[in-house]
C-alpha cells in the first residue's frame, strides 16, 4: 500500500495521486498513439468505433454518472451532433469551425430542452428524454432538405490543411484525430470534475436538498451538466457519422440510447474510465458472439447465426446481471480487486457495501 | 360523421393504451418503480391467449385460453419480482429502470423465439362483427374494449380504495419502512403487485390482439402508453385512463387533419407540454417535496 505524503494544499485537488498513476496514463497514451503502427485495417477501424463510443459514454456519464439524472434519449443529441455537423460541412465550413460548432449547437439545444426537464425528477425526466427522443426522430424524417429524410445522407471526408482524414484511404489519420479528440474532452472531464462545478454536480447527484443548502443553483447546475452531457454527445455523433459514413435516421435507433446506459452501468457509474471500459466491452461483445457463432457452426454444426436478436439477448442478459451483482460496473470490480490487493490480508467485503434506503415518497396519494 | 368516427375508434384505441398505462400505474403505487417491459409483458401476454386459443396452436375455448394466459401471466409478473425486481430492494429507481429496459428485450427475443416475427392474428368469436349506426360503424372488438377498459378501472380502484390489500399497497409505497413496522409484508405485496400487472397487461394485450395482427414488436406500444400514464399523474387510475384516451383521441384527429409525423409526435409532444406546465401530470399527487 503507497502512502501519499502531500506537501501541499494543491495536492489535495491533484487529478493524479502520484507519478505512478501519471505514468500509467502516458503509457497508455502512448500505446494508444502507436497502435496504427502495428494493427491491421479491422482492429483499428474496431479501436476507432470504441473511442467513438468511449466519447459518447462520458457524455451521458457525467449526467447519469456524475449529476444524476438518467437520460433515455441521447441518441437523438447523436443524431443532431451528426446531422449538424454534415450539414455545415455540406454548405463549406471546414471540419475544424462545424466540428466545435456541432458539439455547441447540440448543448444548447440540450441546455434548452433541460431547462423544463430540471424542473422533473428522476423517472419523469427519463421519460420526458424519451419523448425528445422520438420528436427528434420525426423531425429528422420531416426535415428532409438538410437531413436527407428517410434516404440518408453521406459524410462528406474530413481534411485539415491538405491532410485527408478519409474513413477508407487514411483510416489511421482518422484514429489519430478520433484519439486526440477524445484525450482532449476525457482531459477537460477531469479537470471539470475537480473544479467548482463539477463539485456542484456531485452534490446534486448526492441530495439535492442539501446541495441547495449549501449556495448551489441547482436548475442551473443541471442544465448546465445537461448542457455539457449533450454537447459532448453531439461531438461523438459528428465523429459517429464521419466513422459510418453514410447514414439515415435509422443510425440513431433508440437501441443506440440503451447502448450509452449499457456503456456508463456496465462501465461503472461515476468513473470517467467506466465510459472507457463499458465502450469496449459494447464494441467488443458483438465480435465475440460473431467468433463464437463461427466456432460453433464449425464445430457442433449448430447454427445461432439464424435465430434473430440474440445480441439484444445477451446484452441484456449481461445487463441484468450487472445491475444485480455489480452495481458499480466493471471500474467497479477493478476498484475491489485493486483494494483487496493493496490491503492484502486486511480486505473486507463490507467495505463497499451500499446503503439500502427505504422509499418514502412525496405523493399524498 | 367522419369525426364521430375517429372519436369511437379513437377511444377505443385509447382504452388500450389506458390499460397498459394502468399496469404502470399499479407498480407505481405501490413501489415507486417504473416497469419499462410493461408493454412487453402486453405483448407476451396477447401471445400467450394466442398460443393457447389458436385452433392451429394449442386450439382451447376462447374463454379458457384468456383465463389461462391471464394466469401464466400472473405468473410471469409475480416471477419476474421474485427473481430479479426483489433483489434491487433499496438500490435507487433507476437501478429498476434499466433492468426491466432489459426484461423487455428478453421478453420480446421469447416471443420472436417461439411465435417468429411474422405477424400472426388472434382467432376471437365476435371478429369482424360490426353494427352500423347511421354511417358510424361500431365493432363488437371496440365495444367490448371500452367495457372491459372500465370495468377493469373500477375493479382496480376499488382494489386501492377499499380493500385492505390495496391500501397496504398503498402504505408500502408512501414509506417503506413504516410500512414494515406497523405490519405490511412489504415484499410479498410487490410480488402480488407485479402479478396483477401481469394480468393487466394480459387483459390490454388480448384486447389489442382483437384488433389487429400482433408481432413480437407491438411492445413499443407500451412507450406511447407510458406518456399516458405520465399525463395523467403516474399515481392515479382515473388519470392514467384520461391520459390513455386523451391519447387516443388525438392520434388519428392528429392523422387526419395534420401531417403525417406530427401524428405520430402528437402523444409525445402532449406529453411534453403537460410535464413543462403540470410536472406531476394532470392528477398530481405531488405537492411540495419536502426535506
Amino acid at each position: 500500500m503507497r502512502i501519499i505524503f502531500k506537501t501541499s494544499y494543491d495536492k489535495d485537488i491533484d487529478i493524479h495521486e502520484h507519478w505512478g498513476k501519471r505514468g500509467a496514463i502516458l503509457v497508455l497514451l502512448a500505446f494508444m498513439a502507436v497502435l496504427p503502427f502495428f494493427a491491421g485495417e479491422y482492429y483499428l477501424a474496431e479501436a476507432t468505433n470504441t473511442l467513438i463510443w468511449a466519447l459518447a459514454g462520458m457524455g451521458l456519464m457525467l449526467l447519469v454518472g456524475h449529476t444524476g439524472q438518467v437520460s433515455l434519449g441521447h441518441a437523438a443529441f447523436l443524431a443532431i451532433g451528426a446531422y449538424t455537423e454534415v450539414a455545415l460541412m455540406n454548405i463549406g465550413w471546414p471540419f475544424l469551425i462545424a466540428f466545435p460548432v456541432a458539439g455547441i449547437f447540440t448543448g444548447i439545444f440540450g441546455a434548452l430542452i433541460a431547462i423544463p426537464a430540471v424542473r422533473m425528477s428522476g423517472i419523469y425526466l427519463a421519460i420526458a428524454t424519451l419523448a425528445v427522443f422520438v420528436i427528434v426522430e420525426e423531425l429528422i424524417i420531416l426535415l428532409e432538405p438538410i437531413t436527407g429524410g428517410v434516404g440518408g445522407l453521406f459524410a462528406p471526408s474530413i481534411t485539415i490543411a491538405g491532410i485527408s482524414f478519409d474513413r477508407y484511404a487514411d483510416l489511421s489519420n482518422l484514429y489519430w484525430l478520433v484519439l486526440l479528440i477524445v484525450a482532449l474532452v476525457t482531459w477537460g472531464y477531469a479537470n471539470l470534475m475537480r473544479s467548482p462545478t463539477g463539485r456542484s454536480f456531485l452534490a446534486v447527484r448526492d441530495s439535492e436538498v442539501s446541495a441547495r443548502a449549501l449556495g448551489i443553483n441547482v436548475t442551473r447546475t443541471r442544465a448546465l451538466a445537461f448542457g455539457l452531457s449533450t454537447g459532448v454527445t453531439g461531438l461523438a455523433g459528428a465523429l459517429m457519422g464521419h466513422y459510418i459514413g453514410f447514414f439515415n435516421y435509422e443510425l440513431f435507433s433508440i437501441f443506440i440510447s440503451i447502448n450509452l446506459l449499457l456503456v456508463v452501468t456496465i462501465g461503472g457509474l461515476g468513473s470517467i474510465q467506466g465510459a472507457f471500459l463499458g465502450a469496449i466491452l459494447i464494441t467488443a461483445v458483438p465480435q465475440l458472439i460473431a467468433i463464437f457463432r463461427d466456432w460453433a457452426n464449425a464445430t457442433v454444426g449448430i447454427n445461432i447465426g439464424s435465430i434473430p436478436g440474440l445480441d439484444t439477448m445477451i446484452f441484456s442478459g449481461v445487463l441484468i446481471a450487472f445491475i444485480i451483482y455489480e452495481p458499480l460496473g466493471l471500474y467497479g470490480r477493478w476498484l475491489k480487486t485493486r483494494t483487496w490487493f493493496e490491503l492484502f490480508p486486511l480486505a473486507r467485503r463490507d467495505m463497499f457495501r451500499r446503503q439500502k434506503s427505504y422509499l418514502k415518497t412525496e405523493r399524498t396519494k | 360523421m367522419e369525426l364521430l368516427q375517429l372519436l369511437f375508434s379513437g377511444i377505443a384505441n385509447g382504452c388500450i393504451y389506458g390499460l397498459v398505462a394502468l399496469g404502470f400505474v399499479l407498480i407505481y403505487k405501490s413501489s415507486e418503480g417504473v416497469n419499462f417491459a410493461q408493454g412487453d409483458m402486453m405483448m407476451l401476454g396477447a401471445f400467450i391467449a394466442l398460443g393457447l386459443g389458436n385452433s392451429a396452436q394449442m386450439g382451447l375455448p376462447f374463454g379458457i385460453a384468456i383465463i389461462g394466459a391471464m394466469i401464466i401471466m400472473y405468473g410471469v409478473g409475480w416471477g419476474v419480482e421474485r427473481v430479479f425486481v426483489r433483489q434491487l430492494f433499496g438500490q435507487p429507481q433507476f437501478a429498476l429502470v434499466i433492468l426491466t429496459i432489459a426484461m423487455g428485450f428478453i421478453f420480446r427475443f421469447i416471443a420472436g423465439s417461439i411465435w417468429g416475427y411474422t405477424p400472426l392474428v388472434f382467432e376471437t368469436p365476435f371478429s369482424g362483427m360490426n353494427w352500423n349506426f347511421g354511417g358510424v360503424i361500431l365493432s363488437a372488438a371496440d365495444l367490448i374494449t371500452i367495457l372491459v377498459t372500465a370495468v377493469l378501472t373500477l375493479a382496480l380502484w376499488f382494489f386501492f380504495a377499499r380493500t385492505k390489500t390495496g391500501l397496504a399497497a398503498q402504505a408500502a409505497s408512501q414509506n417503506q419502512m413504516a410500512a414494515y413496522i406497523v405490519g405490511v409484508p412489504v415484499i410479498r405485496l410487490n410480488s402480488l403487485i407485479w402479478g396483477l400487472s401481469g394480468v393487466v397487461a394480459t387483459v390490454a394485450g388480448v384486447l389489442y390482439a382483437t384488433k389487429g395482427a400482433i408481432d413480437p414488436n407491438i411492445g413499443l406500444l407500451g412507450i406511447k402508453a407510458f406518456a399516458a400514464a405520465v399525463i395523467g399523474g403516474m399515481g392515479s387510475l382515473p388519470g392514467a385512463l384520461l391520459g390513455g384516451l386523451l391519447i387516443g383521441i388525438i392520434e388519428p384527429i392528429a392523422g387526419r387533419y395534420a401531417p403525417g409525423e406530427l401524428a405520430q409526435m402528437s402523444p409525445y409532444i402532449i406529453m411534453l407540454i403537460v410535464l413543462i406546465t403540470r410536472p406531476g401530470g394532470l392528477f398530481s399527487q405531488i405537492h411540495a417535496k419536502k426535506v
